[in-house]
């Protein structure tokens, strides 16, 4: 099972990475939401994903010895959750305010910040 | 119940049972303290009046704060607080050490000049955007990720800055200010997922997440686990955040866009955050795989100063020049991450705490001084001298600083890391100090002679510049003062001077910084007090 998620985990990010080449923003944005998931399938991988062991200490021990499924990813990935969609919500509203603004989503032509016509610094008084 | 009145629950294996005592809460009081401060601004968002009152004292505060803390720290040594009780590892420590609390001092100072200064800068509109409640909830961020204990938690401080300055950058809405924002949004959206997967790694090697519990468990995991891997991922993530060469590209697109109060901040923090994370992590808890990586920093340490200040010799706008003279100074930092020695590293750190001050102070000069002139391009101001002649000294001060000229603060870091490097016979890394040094001179100088210096042509008015347009060019609104003002606001001028004096006073009496910056760096490289303050009675190797 394990073995599975993390060719999914790669192919995500195989895929994120080759959206984020592109110069247009929407695709980077959807670039944004894969790598978000493919971290957090990464992560959730990483903490066992045996399902069937409940996490049941028995009465003559003190620690687990099962293999169960660790929570502690799953309460990481929670938060990444949180952090990932609340990052790609701004930056939705911001491709779209650059759409508007700038007048194209094409990162090559957005050179109002860095004018490509700027003049050379004087060389002298 | 019958099992839970047969084995009674021991509590104190998994709780600290003593309640922890009043004066411990200063832990974790500048986080609480700025996330107060920034709901309380939110709450108040339309009353844009009240803001500048109510963040400057919230400010300052914090620096009082951070100021006992740093006291706390450099009389007992490192401090920890835990979480909800829960004993470490399974609780969220808040620890501090001698280098957390310096650099939470200083940006608690840098976050009050920016606020002063936004007093001027930041109008009504930037005020009900939330300029205030930004700063609040950045310095959140910032605090917190210079006093947790947590690498995830580290993460999490991480990230509510990077919210934080998404919103500081975008605050005007101005074309540029988009352009700027989508480039830096992006890229550090990458930077924090790196450093996301590095984490979640690192927990499934460790089963911790605790920066103590990790140094103790290193060793025994060195032979099996790929703790290269993980801290290759790191210095990538990190240096992304630090704007090191080749990951920088972010930085001389987005900071010269917002408000120059905004910019200064960034200029001044938020890099340094990075330097931070990439001192804690590759020198505090992986030493043995920095040692492996040290010839790569040192190599991607030369190429960001040297290349970051020729991008400032290119630069016709003053504060993208400013903003490549960052970079540059990131480099200088991470020559000291890679000599790794107990002098490169309390260069570095003492490197950190300058460059925070007169990074910051740049911009607000940079930023004075282009409104006065009627533009930030470096063709169309001069005759600033003629008018403001305080304000040309202060700026050639700061430069003398940035450049490491004596008598000012920029000198001394220097100093060490050019002997830490000699001293390990890493020539080249000293000689490429030394150029960016050089060339760093001839950038603000050049800067200072056209901009300043140079007269303004003749007939002209002192103050005034017929070469410079009606409006500040690339700003809507104009800021801090219109073109052409006799003088520029107080507040604006009382702040650069105060930054501008204490370089001056860390460059003629050095001696008490630099005794701090060598005992951190030496905390670091032992880190067995951070350890014992995490677990006590823990014997580390």
């Amino acid at each position: 099972m394990e073995a599975l998620f993390s060719l999914l985990v790669g192919a995500l990010f195989a895929v994120s990475i080759y959206l984020f080449l592109s110069k247009h923003i929407i695709r980077m944005l959807l670039g944004a939401a894969i790598l978000g998931n493919a971290v957090n399938l990464l992560i959730f991988t990483a903490g066992r994903l045996t399902r069937e062991v409940p996490p049941i200490i028995a009465t003559d021990e003190t620690t687990l010895t099962t293999a169960a499924a660790n929570p502690l990813p799953q309460a990481l990935i929670l938060t990444a959750i949180v952090i990932s969609f609340s990052f790609f919500a701004f930056l939705l509203v911001l491709g779209y305010r650059a759409f508007q603004e700038l007048d194209t989503d094409d990162t090559d032509e957005m050179r109002v910040a860095e004018p490509a016509d700027e003049d050379a610094p004087p060389l002298g008084y | 119940m019958a099992t839970a009145a047969q084995t009674p629950v021991d509590f104190s294996a998994a709780f600290n049972m003593a309640p922890t005592p009043l004066a411990d809460w200063l832990i974790v009081m500048p986080v609480a303290w700025c996330l107060l401060a920034g709901a309380v601004l939110l709450m108040l968002r339309k009353r844009t009046a009240l803001h500048p009152g109510i963040a400057i004292f919230a400010l300052i505060g914090l620096c009082l704060f951070d100021a006992a803390l740093l006291v706390r720290v450099l009389a007992e040594g490192p401090l920890t607080m835990v979480m909800g009780r829960w004993l470490p590892p399974f609780g969220i420590a808040f620890t501090v050490d001698l280098m957390g609390a310096l650099f939470a001092l200083t940006a608690a100072l840098v976050a009050l000049a920016a606020g002063v200064f936004g007093r001027a800068d930041v109008d009504t509109t930037g005020r009900r955007y939330g300029f205030y409640p930004f700063l609040m909830l950045l310095m959140a961020g910032v605090s917190g990720a210079f006093l947790t204990g947590d690498v995830f938690n580290l993460y999490v401080w991480f990230e509510v800055l990077l919210i934080a300055s998404f919103g500081l950058l975008v605050l005007g809405s101005e074309r540029a200010q988009i352009d700027g924002a989508t480039k830096y949004a992006f890229l550090n959206l990458v930077g924090t997922t790196l450093f996301l997967i590095a984490t979640g790694y690192l927990y499934g090697l460790f089963g911790s997440l605790n920066m103590a519990d990790i140094i103790v468990k290193a060793p025994q995991l060195r032979d099996t686990a790929p703790l290269m891997t993980l801290t290759t991922l790191y210095l990538l993530a990190f240096a992304m955040k630090a704007a090191a060469f080749p990951v920088n590209f972010w930085l001389p697109a987005s900071y010269h866009t917002p408000k120059l109060a905004v910019s200064a901040l960034f200029g001044g923090l938020l890099t340094k955050v990075g330097i931070y994370a990439l001192i804690r992590v590759l020198v505090m808890l992986f030493p043995v795989e920095r040692d492996h990586l040290a010839w790569v920093i040192a190599v991607i340490a030369a190429l960001t100063m040297v290349l970051g200040v020729v991008g400032a010799l290119a630069q016709n706008d003053t504060r993208r020049a400013v903003g490549y003279l960052v970079i540059s100074g990131i480099g200088v930092m991470m020559a000291g991450i890679a000599l790794g020695s107990p002098g490169g590293l309390s260069g570095t750190i003492f490197y950190a705490l300058h460059s925070m001050v007169v990074m910051t102070a740049l911009y607000f000069a940079a930023g004075i001084g282009g409104t006065l002139a009627g533009s930030f391009l470096l063709s169309r101001s001069g005759g600033l001298y003629a008018g403001h002649a305080v304000l040309a000294f202060t700026t050639l001060a700061l430069f003398f600083s940035v450049a490491g000229l004596p008598p000012f603060s920029g000198l001394w870091p220097k100093v060490l890391l050019v002997k830490a490097a000699l001293d390990v016979g890493a020539w080249w890394l000293a000689a490429s100090i030394l150029v960016t040094g050089f060339l760093t001179t001839i950038a603000t100088g050049r800067i200072w002679l056209l901009a300043y210096w140079r007269p303004a042509p003749v007939g002209a008015e002192p103050g005034t510049n017929p070469r410079a347009p009606t409006a500040v060019e690339g700003r809507h609104e104009p800021p801090v003062a219109a073109p052409g003002d006799a003088a520029p606001p107080f507040a604006a001028m009382a702040v650069l001077l105060a930054l501008t004096s204490l370089s001056v006073v860390f460059g003629l009496w050095p001696e008490p910084l630099l005794a701090a910056a060598q005992e951190a760096a030496a905390a670091l490289l032992d880190p067995s007090a951070y350890v014992l303050s995490v677990f006590p009675g823990e014997v580390p190797q």
